[in-house]
């Protein structure tokens, strides 16, 4: 309300006063511009030298290419360390979206013995260091006598996603409206028909979300993966090990695309969102 | 009787695979901590001999990287907390329409690899980058001065690289403040600053306390920053833990290590909740 009389009294004040008032109003926004640009600064970095003309090394600027984009496996080994992540992010994303999903409906939907203790082991691994994570999990590997490889890095991502999948699906189920479930059952749907009709529709979004963000986490870990992955490359390892002769443009195409790809399926997922909420 | 089994028979598979794979590694982990070389044997064999003094050695010849590690931590928590804390205010009170479209723009980044994205503020900062020369001309640094290999560098690539951590559990909790508060707090008298430190700042506590924790956790055990924007005097103890495992394969000193980082954040953790707690009550 004061605001307005303020508002109102703005053409007798100085031009001065009038300038540092709009920046004192504005002065969050300004904030929130700079911090998103500061953000993004690398992004847009790996963006433009994603068409640099580098030959080996991607340094320093030489000129404008569309060739990286038209040939994205040009540089050696590129495309067979994102093969192995994309391999082993399906894999790691579908497990722990099963079994999380599962914890998710046990803590979200009964009260049993021993449930603040599992809250507990849920907690716990998102607490830990991923270095301690990653050597802990070697260390028992090697007990076993079996070697870091592929198999052994989907173990270790499903082992870290798990939780993740866990809090996702539950804040979820936390937010369900119990009133339709007992309405299916008001309209003689058993319980099996209820969970399948009913409930499980309505938590598919937060299963999505959580397998989507179970692959990002994936897709982008590199201390556990170098833990445990031996001599499979990953793209997150080609990186750190390419990053000291210098990352060929291919890698930046393929993180750009990645972005883009990201940014999309976001973007739907909030369309749809909103196109169902208008439709219900 | 199904219904007493079925949240059992729901966890199951998912806690025998964390049982496995989380719990039974770090008791494993406890175990080669105390292991010793076996005499005349191959390197990377050990025998369980309960020697704690290896936590002793360990923590002595590494107590510089441990000191750094939680130093670079801190600091880098208290930037991020500084930088996120206004745009989660942002987004949550001035954001209207663009909020989501916003917060998608504060996970974005996430989505190019996190590798590429520090070598890229490598390159940046680097000497062939913009940056430097720019400020060497404007007489900002030296001409001798350089950005990269510097613990500047590691610690600005930390607050960079968490920063997404920080500003979602704050945006979640600024945006649950309900507006009237700070109506009330106006009607009260109070001005814009105090609303602050009186209303808004305890209200948004819990997003404080989530979101500087799922900042330092990480950035204790990180190594990445270290090894790409940092040099051999900015190490921290996740780059000796990784040469103790595949340069020296030296187990027990890494296992001991990595328990003390454990055993180090979670004291820190539960002293800062407790406090950070009783301060909300206030």
């Amino acid at each position: 309300m004061s605001n307005k009389i303020k508002d109102a009294a703005i053409p007798t004040i100085p031009m001065g006063a009038r300038i540092s008032r709009w920046f004192g109003r504005n002065l969050i926004r300004i904030y929130a511009i700079i911090a998103f640009t500061y953000l993004f600064i690398p992004v847009a970095y790996t963006f433009a030298f994603s068409f640099n003309d580098s030959g080996k090394s991607n340094l320093v600027w030489k000129g404008f290419t569309w060739g990286n984009w038209q040939n994205p496996c040009g540089a050696p080994e590129v495309c067979t360390a994102l093969g192995n992540s994309i391999k082993i992010g399906f894999l790691a994303t579908l497990f722990s979206t099963i079994l999380g999903t599962m914890i998710a409906f046990a803590i979200g939907r009964y009260s049993f013995k021993g449930r603040s203790t599992s809250n507990l082991l849920i907690f716990l691994p998102m607490a830990t260091p991923e270095i301690v994570l990653g050597a802990s999990l070697l260390s028992l590997f090697l007990v076993f006598k079996i070697n870091p490889g592929f198999w052994p890095t989907v173990i270790a991502h499903v082992m870290f996603c798990i939780s993740f999948v866990v809090v996702t699906v539950k804040a979820r189920i936390a937010s369900l409206d119990p009133r339709l479930e007992q309405a299916a059952m008001d309209l003689y749907a058993n319980e099996r028909e209820t969970f399948r009709r009913v409930t499980l529709p309505l938590v598919a979004p937060g299963i999505a979300g959580a397998a989507l963000l179970a692959f990002s986490l994936s897709f982008d870990d590199f201390i556990i993966t170098n833990f445990n992955s031996g001599t499979v490359s990953t793209f997150p390892k080609f990186i750190y090990t390419s990053a000291a002769r210098g990352i060929p443009a291919q890698a930046n195409v393929i993180g750009s695309s990645m972005f883009f790809l990201a940014l999309a399926i976001v973007i739907a997922g909030q369309i749809l969102g909103r196109k169902r909420k208008v439709s219900a | 009787m199904r219904k007493i089994r079925t949240p059992y028979l729901l966890l199951l598979p998912g806690f025998g695979f964390l049982l496995t794979f989380f719990i039974l590694p770090i008791i494993n982990l406890a175990q080669t901590s105390t292991q010793t070389p076996v005499g005349g044997g191959d390197t990377g064999q050990y025998e369980q001999t309960l020697r704690f003094q290896n936590y002793i050695d360990a923590f002595v010849e590494n107590k510089e990287q441990f000191g750094r590690s939680f130093l670079y931590a801190i600091i880098a928590t208290i930037l991020a907390l500084a930088i996120a804390y206004p745009l989660a205010y942002a987004i949550a009170i001035k954001g209207g329409k663009l909020k989501n479209f916003m917060l998608v723009l504060v996970v974005a980044p996430f989505f190019t690899s996190f590798l590429l994205r520090t070598v890229a503020w490598k390159q940046i900062l680097g000497e062939e980058g913009f940056v430097v020369p720019t400020l060497r001309s404007l007489g900002i640094i030296s001409q001798s001065t350089t950005l990269t290999s510097t613990s500047f560098a590691v610690v600005m690539g930390m607050t960079y690289n968490f920063l997404p951590f920080m500003t979602l559990p704050l945006y979640a909790s600024i945006d649950r403040i309900d507006p009237r508060t700070l109506e009330a707090s106006g009607d009260l008298y109070a001005n814009g600053f105090t609303t602050f430190r009186k209303v808004t700042l305890p209200l948004s506590m819990p997003g404080v306390v989530a979101g500087t924790l799922l900042t330092f956790i990480p950035a204790a055990g990180d190594y990445v920053n270290a090894a790409i924007l940092g040099n051999p005097n900015t190490k921290m103890i996740g780059n000796v833990i990784e040469s103790r495992y595949f340069k020296i394969v030296d187990y027990p000193t890494a296992a001991a290590l990595s328990f003390t980082l454990m055993a180090v954040i979670l004291i820190l953790v539960t002293v800062y909740v407790r406090k950070a707690g009783t301060e909300e009550l206030v």
